[in-house]
């Protein structure tokens, strides 16, 4: 009996790109490329480098927006008081922990919702539809929704769970939980919609097989979908940390950062919009884009998540 | 190949066309030489501003731009706006605490010695001190506010204090509402609202939140006046309300609104709020969430005093009507300016958005003394208002205020003026964030 065996995988140092002699063909189609990306490369680097470039000028100043008289270089002074005040890392700490609550009960959740909606046998349109819907809502008018809900005066949630005149936003817990209840409401469609992607690629063939091996279902979730789902998990957890980490919307609305509530990029805001301190707050939004990108190079890099999962590669 | 061709001129077409657009959005965004851009905070202004257009002739037109609802957030677009040297922007509404901010920054146009006396006359000493700054008039007063104190007359009895007999302190309303069971609203929202009242129970203390003389210098020479007894004495009312059984339910979350409503409830006794809320419980008796005699069990006073000795020093508020400095038809903008803050316009202001005049004169008008029976408590509250600290940084002084003093029931007469002092020192210093 033969057997196919894949090619032998080349040695790192093979892999890397060789400078091939391209033919006429190749080359006309590679001009073409550059010529119809290149717009929209320019663009993509005017909009979003040169703010990039600007901010991190402007973070080694102090630098009030109504006093452009009184500007100073400070070099990297703005950041040794950012990472030295307490108030930073007390945020830091309040953004992680909404940062680990949301996506960790957004991934159980999500789970969930993507089997009903890959099982689904009837329905399954207006099923997908109804699960999708929070998506669908902008942030902002979601966060007023659970403002209502949660509101002591005219909101259903104190009613219904006769919690009387409770103040959810009085304190920082309660205040906290409403901010997660309401992300999490808002963006566990997003999370189960990455997860129907990845369940949607597990041949029906390996859970036949593993049921006709006697597999339970519970076997069968453990041994078969979840690792061959892993790839999906880890892209789907690594694009809703970096959205998670930098909430701000549902905090404006529902808080407005009071009871402790505050997050890194509240802090970003007021220093730079409430405050018109532009070179404090581009330091702190530097720092936040930074700690942005430690998170997805922990997650490519530590955690080995495969991207190219995402663009359908493979 | 015509075939080919024809979409492709067509994109070509619509390119330039998409291209045109744009470019002409970043331009002034001026409606005709005689259209003065107007951003208003309040919807009244509106129907003022069509009226004067109708007045003026053809002189002027306006194109109406609504500013956010809350004051922060009518701050924060003026400012990015103004920093911007928007040259769309003619007639601006600024909240009178924020006008030294911008005039200091160069962003508006000053009123000339003229302009000033004609803008001033007749005005009340609170909405005219706070158009003011360095001594120059920066906006034309349109209206002026304070808050008065407003109580339920059938709670007065039980809670055996009477505001209508003489002026009261906070603890007695405090000891009197607890006795009575009723709740003492009050704004201990982390807002602008509670820069409001730390600035009035710190006055009313006899102190001031900056020291004098902050106006002209630096940021970082800045001193702070709360590290005093009045800060201490404004730190312990706000605790002992806030922990009190007279707190309404969610105090350290309740703005304005939030206050009347607890008013409005059945455990209502007293309010500090601005007279709109007289023009709101009609709209709430026309509603049917209140009843039709409700008004009569409701009385006011002046605003409540810290010691029993001292003078209260109410809060000062309103709006004021200044010209951008980028605008290229600012002589245009002074002629509506005329228009839209005359007597007559405060007038009809003060009917529909329930916001008193900054004009003494409004207060003799027939119309408003009947819509407003208490129309010389305001008028003497207006002229004995104090305003916020005048400073060019004054976003970074509420800021810290706001900070320091919440949540109110975590404030301590030992602990909190010193470290609202030493807060609002760093941060103009920028030592620390906010």
């Amino acid at each position: 009996m033969s057997t196919v065996e894949a090619p032998p995988r080349e040695p790192a140092a093979a892999r890397r790109p060789r400078r091939i002699r391209l033919t006429d063909r190749a080359r006309h189609e590679r001009n073409l490329g550059w010529l119809l990306a290149g717009p929209a490369f320019i663009a993509m680097v005017a909009v979003t480098g040169y703010p990039i470039l600007n901010a991190l000028w402007l973070s080694m100043f102090d630098y009030r927006l109504t006093d452009p008289g009184g500007r100073e270089f400070v070099g990297l002074g703005n950041y040794a008081m950012i990472l030295t005040d307490g108030l930073f890392w007390q945020q830091f700490g309040i953004t992680s922990l909404i940062t680990i609550v949301t996506v960790s009960v957004e991934l159980v959740l999500g789970f969930a919702l993507a089997m009903v909606m890959h099982r689904a046998l009837y329905l399954r349109t207006p099923l997908r539809t109804a699960i999708l819907v929070p998506y669908g809502i902008i942030t902002v008018v979601s966060a007023y929704a659970w403002t209502y809900a949660f509101s002591n005066t005219y909101g259903f949630v104190n009613p219904l769970f006769g919690l009387g005149d409770f103040d959810w936003f009085g304190g920082t817990w309660s205040a906290l939980f409403t901010v997660c209840v309401a992300e999490i409401w808002k963006t566990t469609p997003f999370m189960s919609l990455l997860l129907l992607a990845g369940l949607a690629q597990i041949p029906d063939d390996y859970l036949e097989a593993a049921k006709v091996d006697g597999a339970k279902a519970w076997q069968r979730v453990k041994r078969v979908i979840l690792p061959n789902m892993k790839a999906a998990i880890m892209v789907a957890l690594l694009f809703r940390t970096l959205d998670a980490f930098r909430i701000f919307d549902s905090i404006f609305i529902m808080t407005a950062g009071a009871q402790g509530t505050e997050t890194l990029s509240f802090l970003a805001y007021r220093q730079t919009i409430s405050r018109v301190m532009v070179g404090l707050g581009s330091a702190v939004s530097v720092i936040l884009a930074i700690l942005v990108v430690l998170i997805a190079v922990l997650f490519v890099k530590v955690f080995k998540t495969d991207l190219s999962q995402q663009r359908g590669e493979r | 190949m015509v075939l080919e061709r024809k979409p492709r001129r067509w994109a070509y077409g619509s390119a330039l066309a998409l291209f045109a657009s744009v470019l002409s959005g970043c331009g002034s965004g001026d409606g005709g030489p005689n259209t003065l851009t107007y951003y208003i905070a309040d919807a009244a202004q509106e129907d003022v501003a069509t009226r004067c257009s109708a007045e003026s002739g053809g002189a002027y037109t306006f194109n109406i731009q609504r500013l956010p609802n809350t004051a922060a957030g009518g701050r924060e677009q003026l400012l990015r706006r103004l920093a911007a040297e928007d040259r769309s922007m003619d007639i601006v509404s600024v909240d009178p605490p924020f006008m030294a901010e911008f005039a200091n920054a160069g962003f508006l146009r000053p009123f000339t010695a003229q302009e000033r006396q004609e803008f001033s006359t007749g005005v009340l000493e609170g909405p005219l001190v706070q158009s003011t700054f360095r001594d120059t008039l920066w906006s034309a007063p349109l209206y002026g506010n304070t808050q008065l104190l407003w109580y339920r007359k059938s709670v007065l009895q039980k809670a055996g204090v009477d505001p209508s007999a003489g002026p009261v302190t906070w603890d007695q309303l405090i000891q009197g509402a607890t006795q009575a069971g009723v709740t003492v609203a009050a704004q201990g929202r982390r807002n602008e609202s509670l820069m409001v009242w730390v600035n009035a129970l710190v006055s009313s203390a006899g102190g001031s939140i900056l020291q004098p003389g902050s106006e002209n210098v630096p940021a970082n020479q800045v001193k702070g006046g709360l590290n005093t007894e009045a800060g201490a004495a404004a730190s312990r009312i706000m605790h002992d309300l806030a922990v009190s059984p007279a707190a309404p339910a969610g105090f350290s979350t309740a703005g304005e609104e939030d206050s009347r409503a607890a008013f409005q409830a059945a455990d209502g006794g007293f309010m500090v709020n601005w007279p709109y809320v007289w023009a709101a419980f009609d709209a709430a008796i026309e509603e049917g969430s209140l009843p039709a005699n409700f008004k009569d069990d409701v009385g006011w006073a002046a605003y409540p005093r810290v010691d029993a000795g001292t003078e209260s020093a109410a809060p000062s508020g309103g709006l004021g009507l200044s010209i951008s400095a980028f605008s290229g038809r600012q002589d245009l903008a002074v002629e509506a300016i005329r228009c839209l803050a005359s007597a007559q316009s405060q007038i009809e202001f003060m009917k529909t958005a329930g916001n008193p005049a900054a004009l003494a004169s409004v207060f003799d008008d027939p119309g408003i003394r009947e819509m407003f029976p208490m129309a010389d408590q305001i008028r003497e509250g207006l002229d004995a208002a104090t305003p916020r600290p005048v400073s060019p940084y004054y976003g970074d002084v509420t800021g810290s205020i706001q900070t320091a003093f919440h949540p109110p029931d975590s404030l301590s007469p030992q602990t909190t003026p010193k470290d609202s002092n030493d807060l609002l020192e760093d941060v103009l210093s920028n030592k620390r964030l906010i």
